[in-house]
């Protein structure tokens, strides 16, 4: 099996994809904790469906380097979304629900009309499951990928105080003079950057998972902010590095078998949260 | 000079007036009660103090070098808190944010200050416990150090005691009671009206009839009668 694993490894290509893998995994599950405790765990889906939706804008018009439409779209709509006014019409969930299956439908219907490919299904299962883009990259894909996961870690730690006092108290937050907004908007537009990274590796309808699972397993074993945090990124790379060789040496696809590994270690420490100290929270 | 002035202060939700020419000072050291029925604008006036919404009209001012930041919040608690992973230390540092600006770390003056509420508050012992698993009364004590640590002279309490059983709410009172001593001024949303007069030097009543005075005089006047016995009082209320 290691000679298998060294022969891989000689392939540029695998090299690639375990980088980019491994930084996804990292920077997807830094933001979770805070998505799954304000509430917002299917944002990351919504935003994802958004995302496919301009992909299929961007590939109808012929691009080249796609992300110059999927990026900002993406963020535009995760700021929207993440507005928590109180006087929004349509509440969070609802919002997403429906930014996130009307992107869906009208990024397949531009696939469909628009069609340059003559293997259309095999495209939209490519984009929606992530089957092979992540071993397709390009050295300069891998760079912007590298360059982009860096920013979001480093402005992650450098907003770490900031990021934990708004999700638990944003009116106290606001009272003491902190711009809550501010960090809503800077939390809003680094999860756009995440899931557009995430959509290489995992395709659009699985990037929820990569963002939540990691968390929500670390909350049932740590009771601190801080161990949460840092137990559900080193978690998320392990199910991550882990789930890419799996599907290297057993031929199954990257994105499913990446997630399947991820919910199996929320079932090892559901369980183990029930045997140790953690809470029944 | 008042600590905190409203002169002819109206409040209200898109020009939908609430509570017109509300008119109040708060010296330092003062014990004010802020009661009224639901709906009154008790807590559209406490957002105001706390700068978190602009008044429809009049002026909210600042005396004695109090800034708007420097006011120590107790919000009710939200359903996000309830199943929070985060430690008792963890909640009361963050209190600090206000004096960090745009430092991205605490340093160590912040961590002592909040280890020093965390002492004040009688928690020491609960510092490295998860805060969800406390008890109601002992995650109130961890908010208000929270709230200590963003303030030296003003705390504003948004019901401190709702869903406190008695023996705990008497303690949660003993330990305002205790701050105001210090020389703490507080300002407290309550419903409990038997405390409010009990503890509190000033009361302000905010409803139909709006009334601002000490304890004495409040317990003299037509707002507290008819707050009492609301529905003996409705053939004087035409008057009002």
């Amino acid at each position: 099996m290691l000679d298998k694993i060294l022969m891989y490894m000689q392939y540029p290509f695998v090299r690639y994809a375990l980088i980019v893998g491994v930084l996804i995994a990292l920077c997807s599950s830094l933001l979770g904790v805070t998505l799954v405790l304000k509430r917002f765990s299917f944002i990351g889906d919504g935003l994802s469906h958004v995302a496919f939706g301009a992909m299929a804008i961007a590939a109808v018009l012929n691009l080249t380097n796609k992300m110059i439409i999927i990026l900002p779209v993406t963020i535009i709509c995760a700021v929207l979304l993440l507005r928590t006014g109180q006087n929004t019409r349509i509440k969070g969930d609802a919002a997403i629900a429906m930014i996130s299956v009307g992107a869906l439908a009208f990024g397949y219907l531009l696939m469909n009309i628009f069609s340059t490919s003559s293997n259309l299904t095999g495209d939209v299962c490519s984009t929606l499951f992530g089957s092979t883009s992540i071993l397709t990259l390009t050295g300069g894909e891998v760079w912007l990928c590298v360059v982009l996961s860096v920013a979001v870690v480093v402005v992650f730690i450098l907003f770490y105080n900031k990021i934990f006092a708004v999700t638990f108290d944003e009116d106290f937050s606001r009272a003491v003079g902190t711009k809550a907004e501010a960090y809503n908007l800077l939390i809003a537009v680094v999860i756009a950057v995440i899931i557009v990274l995430a959509m290489n590796l995992v395709g659009s309808l699985l990037i929820s998972a990569l963002v939540i699972f990691p968390a929500l397993s670390a909350m049932r074993l740590f009771c601190s902010f801080r161990m949460v945090t840092f137990f559900s990124a080193i978690l998320s790379v392990i199910c991550a590095f882990s789930g890419m060789m799996i599907s290297i040496l057993a031929g199954t696809p990257v994105g499913s078998t990446i997630v399947a590994v991820d919910v199996l270690a929320f079932a090892v420490c559901y369980v183990a949260g029930l045997f140790f100290g953690g809470s029944p929270a | 000079m008042a600590l905190i002035t409203a002169s002819d202060v109206s409040l209200g939700y898109d020009n939908h007036a609430i509570v017109k020419e509300l008119n109040f000072e708060v010296n330092s050291g003062n014990y004010l009660c802020i009661v009224g029925e639901n709906g009154s604008g008790k807590s559209t006036l406490m957002k105001t103090l706390l700068g978190l919404r602009s008044p429809l009209s009049g002026q909210i001012h600042f005396g004695d070098g109090l800034k708007a930041n420097e006011i120590g919040y107790l919000p009710q608690q939200t359903v996000i808190q309830k199943d929070f992973p985060a430690t008792v230390r963890e909640i009361v540092l963050s209190g600090c944010q206000g004096r960090c600006g745009l430092r991205p770390f605490y340093n160590r003056q912040e961590k002592e200050l909040a280890d020093k509420n965390i002492e004040r508050m009688g928690i020491t012992g609960l510092k490295n416990r998860p805060y969800r698993e406390l008890s109601g009364g002992q995650q109130q004590r961890v908010l208000l150090a929270r709230a200590l640590c963003a303030t030296q002279k003003v705390l504003l309490l948004d019901e401190p005691v709702a869903g406190l059983d008695p023996n705990v709410t008497a303690g949660m009172y003993a330990l305002i009671e205790k701050l105001n001593m210090e020389g703490i001024t507080i300002i407290m949303i309550s419903h409990d009206i038997s405390a409010a007069i009990r503890y509190a030097s000033h009361i302000l009543h905010i409803g139909d009839r709006l009334f601002f005075g000490s304890k004495e005089e409040y317990l003299g006047s037509d707002a507290a009668k008819a707050f009492f016995v609301p529905y003996e009082g409705e053939g004087e209320m035409n008057y009002a």
